[in-house]
C-alpha cells in the first residue's frame, strides 16, 4: 500500500509543478514527473508477491511470474511520453527564441 | 459474412501509410503531398459510406487484429455509433483537405502540414474504431500530438504560446486517462472494452468505479474542452491555421472527447442517474458560459471558439439526458455542429486569406467583394443559431423537446436562452464583417480561389439539406443505428463478444 | 574521428568515446536481433543506437557526427522504418488478417524464429533510432540558431 501512496505523492508533486511553477522548463519537468508516477504505478500494480520477471526461457519454469502485459504497455506509454516531451521542449525553445524569457507571467499576449 | 470485414483496419492504416509516404518520398515534389492527402480523404469518405451500408446489414462487426480473438487480442469494433462518428470525422477531413490546397500555399514546407494532418485523421479514426481501451489511449495521443504541432505550425509568437498551453493541458488530460486505464486494468484484469464491461457487471459497484469515473470525466473533459476545463481551447483555435481550427472543432474534439466519454460511460461502465445529472450540469454550464463569453469577442476566430464550447454543451446535455429523443438530438447536433463549425472556421480562414484580418471591427462590407464567403457564412450562422429549415434548427429543437419531455424545464429554458444569445452574436458577426460600409483600402479585396469556394459551398449545401437525415427512410440507416448502440447500454459487451465468435 | 579535430570536448573524453561508441552500436544491434528471445527489442535497441550517435555528438561536436550520419539520412531511415513496419503489417493480409504472422514460427529459442516479430523489431529500431537522433539534432540546431540571433 505504501508504494501506491508514493506514486500518488509523485503524481501530486508533478501536478503541483505544472499548476504553480512559472518557469516553462519547470512545468515540463513537472509533466515528466507526473508521467513517470503513472508509469511506476502501472508497473507496481502488476507486481505479484515474490514474483519473478516474466521471461520465457528454456530452463525456467513458468511459475509465479509478475503480470507481463503492463510492462509492454508502459513501454508504449514511455515512447508516447518521449514524443510529448520532445514536442514540449521544442516549443519551449522556440518560445525562448521569440520572447526571450521562460517566465509564463511575461508570455501572456493571448487574453479573453 | 466476413466478406468485407477487411476494410476496418484501413481507416487507420491508409492515412498512416499516406503520412509516412509523404514524409519519405513526396517531400521534394511540391504538388504530390496535397494530391496524396486528397485521394486518401476522398477514399476514406467513400469507405465510411460503404461501412454505413455494411452496418445496416450486420449491425456489428469485429475485426481480430493479427488473427488473435478479441478478449485476448486487440479487436476493432464497427457498429452504428462508430460508423456515425467515422462519417462525421472523414467528411470534415475531406472538405478541410480540399480547402487546404489553396490555403497552405502561404506556408513553407507544406509536406509537414500534410503529414501531420494525415496523422490527425489516423488518430481520430483509430480512437473511434478501436475496441481496446489502451489502443484508444495510443490513438488519442497520436491525434493530440499531431494537432499540437499543427497549432504551432505558423511558429509565430501567439501560435507557440497557444500550442504550449494546449500541449500541457492535453498532456495532463492524457495522464488522467492513463491513470484511469491503469485502475480499470488492475480492477478487471482486461483491456478489451466489451470484456471490461462484462467483468464490471459481475462486480458490485464501489468506490473504485467512482474514482475511475471522476478521472475519466476530467481527462476526456480536458480533451473535449467542456467548461471547467476549457482554458486552452480558445487560444488554440484562434492561433492555429484555419484548416487546423476547423479540424480541431469539427473532428478532433468530437472523436477524442465526446465519442470516448459516451462510449465508455454508456457502453462500458454503465450509465446511472447521478452520472446523467453530472453530464447535464456540465453541458448546461458549457452552453451558457461559452455563449456569454462569445458575445463580447471581437476576434472572429475566438468568437467561434467560444461558440464551439457552447455547442459542445448542447451535445453533452442532449446525450446526457439519456432518453432516446435526447440521444438522437445530441448525436444529430454532433453531426450538424461538425458541419457548420467547420464551415465557419473555413469562412474565417478565407477572410484571413483575402484581407489578412481577424478583428471584426476592422472588417466591413465584405459581402460585395466576397459573395461566396458571405453567402456560406450566412448559411452557417443561421444553422448554428437554429433557424429553420437549417440543420441546426432540427437538432436543437429535438434536444429542447427531449428536455421538456423528461421534465427538465430549467435545462430546456437554458437551451433556448443559449440559442437566442447565439443568434445575437452571429447577427453581430454578419453586420460587422459582411454588411455595412466598405472600409478604406478594402476595395482591392478579392474572393478566395476556386477550391476554397468549392469546399465552402458544399458544406453550406449540407447545412441547408442536413435536416433530411431525419426523414423516414434515411433516419433508419444512419442516425437510428447510432442511437440504438448508445441505448443498448452495457449490453454492448454481450453483443460484441457474440460477434467475435461468429 | 581524427584526433586533431579541435572542436568538442577534451582528449580524454574523445578517446574514451572512440573506444566505446563501436561497442555501444554493437550492443544495440545485439539487443535488436535478440529482441524476441531476451528482454529488449526494437525500442530499447533503437534507443541504444541513437545514444551511441548522441555520445559521438557530445564528444566531437556536430560537424563530425553530421558527416557520419547527415540529418537527411536520419529522417530517411525514420520514414523507411515506419513504412517497413506498416508494410509488414499490411502483408499480413496475405494470411487473411492485418498484422497476421504469416511467416513460419520456427523452433523456440532460435535466432531465426517467431515469424514476423524480428522483422518488426528491425523496423521499429530503425524508426526509433533514427527518430531519436533526428529529435536530438533538431533541438541542437534550434538552439544554435537561437544563439546566433
Amino acid at each position: 500500500m505504501k508504494v501506491y501512496l508514493l506514486c500518488l505523492g509523485l503524481f501530486c508533486i508533478g501536478l503541483y509543478c505544472i499548476l504553480r511553477k512559472r518557469n516553462i522548463i519547470k512545468i515540463i519537468l513537472g509533466f515528466i514527473i507526473a508521467e513517470y508516477a503513472v508509469n511506476l504505478f502501472f508497473i507496481l500494480a502488476a507486481y505479484r508477491m515474490e514474483g519473478r520477471s516474466p521471461i520465457f526461457a528454456p530452463d525456467a519454469k513458468i511459475v509465479n511470474m509478475v503480470d507481463a502485459l503492463p510492462q509492454a504497455l508502459v513501454l508504449t506509454a514511455i515512447a508516447i511520453g518521449l514524443a510529448n516531451v520532445a514536442l514540449l521542449i521544442s516549443i519551449a525553445l522556440r518560445i525562448y527564441d521569440k520572447y526571450g524569457t521562460f517566465d509564463i507571467t511575461k508570455i501572456r499576449e493571448l487574453r479573453g | 459474412m466476413k466478406l468485407f470485414v477487411d476494410i476496418i483496419p484501413l481507416f487507420v492504416a491508409v492515412p498512416m501509410a499516406g503520412a509516412f509516404l509523404i514524409a519519405l518520398v513526396a517531400r521534394k515534389i511540391k504538388w504530390l503531398p496535397a494530391l496524396i492527402t486528397n485521394i486518401i480523404t476522398i477514399g476514406l469518405v467513400f469507405v465510411s459510406f460503404f461501412a454505413v451500408k455494411l452496418i445496416n446489414i450486420h449491425k456489428v462487426l469485429v475485426y481480430d487484429v493479427g488473427a488473435w480473438k478479441p478478449p485476448m487480442g486487440i479487436g476493432m469494433v464497427l457498429d452504428g455509433f462508430t460508423v456515425f462518428m467515422l462519417t462525421t470525422v472523414n467528411l470534415a477531413a475531406f472538405f478541410v483537405a480540399i480547402y487546404s490546397i489553396n490555403y497552405v500555399e502561404r506556408f513553407t514546407s507544406k509536406w509537414k502540414f500534410y503529414t501531420l494532418f494525415l496523422f490527425m485523421i489516423a488518430g481520430a479514426n483509430g480512437v473511434v474504431i478501436t475496441g481496446d481501451i489502451f489502443n484508444l489511449f495510443v490513438f488519442l495521443e497520436i491525434a493530440s500530438i499531431a494537432s499540437c504541432s499543427l497549432i504551432a505550425f505558423g511558429t509565430e509568437k501567439h501560435d507557440l504560446e497557444a500550442a504550449f498551453k494546449y500541449a500541457v493541458m492535453s498532456g495532463v488530460g492524457s495522464l488522467f486517462i492513463l491513470l484511469s486505464i491503469v485502475l480499470l486494468y488492475s480492477y478487471t484484469s482486461t483491456l478489451n472494452m466489451a470484456d471490461i464491461s462484462n467483468v464490471l457487471a459481475q462486480k458490485d459497484p464501489n468506490n473504485i468505479i467512482l474514482m475511475i469515473s471522476a478521472l475519466l470525466i476530467m481527462g476526456f473533459g480536458l480533451k473535449a474542452g467542456l467548461v471547467p476545463f476549457h482554458g486552452c481551447l480558445p487560444d488554440a483555435y484562434t492561433s492555429a491555421p484555419a484548416p487546423v481550427s476547423a479540424m480541431l472543432a469539427g473532428a478532433i474534439t468530437k472523436s477524442l472527447g465526446l465519442y470516448a466519454i459516451f462510449r465508455i460511460f454508456y457502453n462500458v461502465i454503465g450509465m446511472n442517474q447521478a452520472l446523467s445529472s453530472i453530464f447535464m450540469f456540465f453541458g448546461a454550464l458549457s452552453m451558457i458560459v461559452g455563449v456569454i463569453l462569445a458575445i463580447g469577442q471581437w476576434d472572429f476566430k475566438r468568437l467561434l471558439a467560444y461558440h464551439s464550447i457552447s455547442q459542445m454543451g448542447y451535445i453533452v446535455m442532449g446525450i446526457g439526458l439519456g432518453t432516446p429523443l435526447g440521444i438522437l438530438g445530441g448525436l444529430f447536433h454532433l453531426f450538424n455542429h461538425s458541419v457548420f463549425k467547420t464551415l465557419l472556421f473555413l469562412n474565417s480562414g478565407s477572410i484571413e486569406y483575402a484581407t489578412g484580418k481577424r478583428d471584426l471591427q476592422k472588417m466591413g462590407g465584405l459581402s460585395e467583394q466576397m459573395p461566396v464567403t458571405s453567402g456560406t457564412c450566412l448559411a452557417a450562422s443561421m444553422a448554428i443559431s437554429g433557424i429553420p429549415p437549417f440543420n441546426g434548427f432540427w437538432s436543437k429543437f429535438i434536444i429542447i423537446i427531449a428536455a421538456v419531455q423528461a421534465g427538465r424545464y430549467g435545462y430546456a429554458f437554458l437551451a433556448v436562452l443559449a440559442s437566442i444569445l447565439t443568434l445575437a452574436s452571429f447577427t453581430k458577426v454578419m453586420k460587422y464583417a459582411f454588411f455595412g460600409k466598405l472600409k478604406d483600402g478594402a476595395n482591392s479585396v478579392k474572393e478566395a480561389p476556386f477550391l476554397i469556394k468549392l469546399s465552402m459551398t458544399s458544406l453550406a449545401v449540407i447545412c441547408i439539406t442536413g435536416g433530411i437525415l431525419l426523414a423516414p427512410g434515411v433516419y433508419e440507416h444512419f442516425l437510428k443505428e447510432a442511437v440504438d448502440v448508445i441505448l443498448e447500454g452495457t449490453k454492448y459487451s454481450s453483443v460484441v463478444l457474440q460477434a467475435v465468435l461468429k | 574521428m581524427n584526433k586533431t579535430n579541435e572542436k568538442g570536448m577534451s582528449l580524454i573524453v574523445k578517446t574514451i568515446t572512440r573506444l566505446t561508441v563501436g561497442i555501444m552500436l554493437l550492443y544495440g544491434i545485439y539487443i535488436i536481433s535478440h529482441g524476441h528471445l531476451t528482454p529488449g527489442g526494437g525500442f530499447a535497441g533503437g534507443v541504444i543506437i541513437a545514444l551511441s550517435f548522441v555520445n559521438l555528438m557530445l564528444a566531437y561536436g556536430k560537424e563530425v557526427t553530421l558527416k557520419k550520419l547527415p540529418k537527411g539520412v536520419a529522417s530517411f531511415f525514420e520514414g523507411m522504418g515506419a513504412i517497413l513496419f506498416l508494410g509488414i503489417a499490411l502483408l499480413g493480409f496475405t494470411g487473411g488478417y492485418f498484422f497476421f504472422n504469416f511467416i513460419a514460427k520456427g523452433e523456440p529459442f532460435r535466432l531465426f524464429s517467431a515469424g514476423i516479430i524480428p522483422l518488426f523489431n528491425i523496423a521499429i529500431s530503425l524508426k526509433v533510432g533514427a527518430g531519436l537522433f533526428a529529435i536530438f539534432i533538431s533541438l541542437v540546431l534550434l538552439k544554435i540558431e537561437a544563439e546566433k540571433k
